[in-house]
């Protein structure tokens, strides 16, 4: 998903993505990533816990958001 | 979890072995206008499909690399996961699409005004390519051309 996101960001359009693996965004560097410290198959934590996933979302929004963060970005999920 | 560790020892090995392609240098576009009034599109690498498209292709060496483009007003519930890897864990995602295609949390962060709008149609590939050349070179930078033409200003890319 890092190289796709590169390709969307070549082409102007900011992304996030959301990242299961830090060993493989420290490797890739896609432009903007979220790690979560979810097991592969859970990207946003929990099926039918909207809460849980829209956590995820927002933190991700974030990172689009912070106009000080310079890429690469790789920032881990915190849940409050 | 999150680390190799959730993996048996096969894909723990490939995993470590791979040659990852590094993008260098990183490209980077900053966001142009608030979220409020920015418009999104959905990157998913699940192997979803809709009901009436042909499922991803689990026979190709290297992987589909096809897409499917998932219109924004699908149900859904009635989407279906078809992705081919066996290293992970499919009941939660199949339990609840969103888990992995989060439409419907997308669609209420747009109704709260919290993004300005969703694109009509969103992206769905099949991730654990080993070959990712085609999808690379040739199919994401036309469907980028696209989305670009549809005012898709932001992209969230969610895994499985």
């Amino acid at each position: 998903m890092g190289l796709v996101a590169a390709e969307l960001e070549r082409q102007g359009i900011a992304t996030v993505a959301i990242q299961l693996l830090r060993l493989v965004a420290e490797k890739v560097r896609p432009p903007r990533a979220l790690y979560v410290p979810f097991p592969h198959g859970y990207p946003l934590k929990a099926p039918n816990d909207p809460e849980q996933q829209r956590a995820v979302i927002e933190a991700a929004l974030l990172l689009l958001e912070d106009c000080t963060l310079k890429p690469p970005v790789l920032l881990g999920y915190n849940p409050k | 979890m999150g680390d190799l560790s959730e993996f048996s020892l096969k894909y723990r090995v490939f995993l470590k072995t791979y040659q990852w392609r590094r993008i260098d240098p990183v490209p980077w576009t900053p966001l142009k206008k608030p979220l409020k009034d920015s418009r999104l599109v959905l990157v998913s690498s699940a192997g979803i499909v809709t009901s009436d498209q042909k499922p991803f292709d689990k026979s190709i060496r290297g992987g589909d690399s096809s897409i499917r483009e998932i219109p924004a007003d699908v149900d859904v519930t009635t989407l279906i996961e078809t992705h081919r890897s066996k290293a992970f864990d499919h009941t939660g995602i199949r339990l609840d699409p969103n888990l992995a295609f989060p439409l419907d949390r997308l669609r209420e962060l747009s109704f709260a005004g919290r993004i300005g709008s969703l694109n009509h149609r969103h992206i769905s590939l099949m991730g654990s390519l080993t070959a990712p050349g085609r999808l690379i070179k040739k199919i994401i930078p036309l469907v980028g051309y696209q989305l670009v033409k549809d005012g898709v200003d932001i992209a969230l890319l969610v895994p499985v």
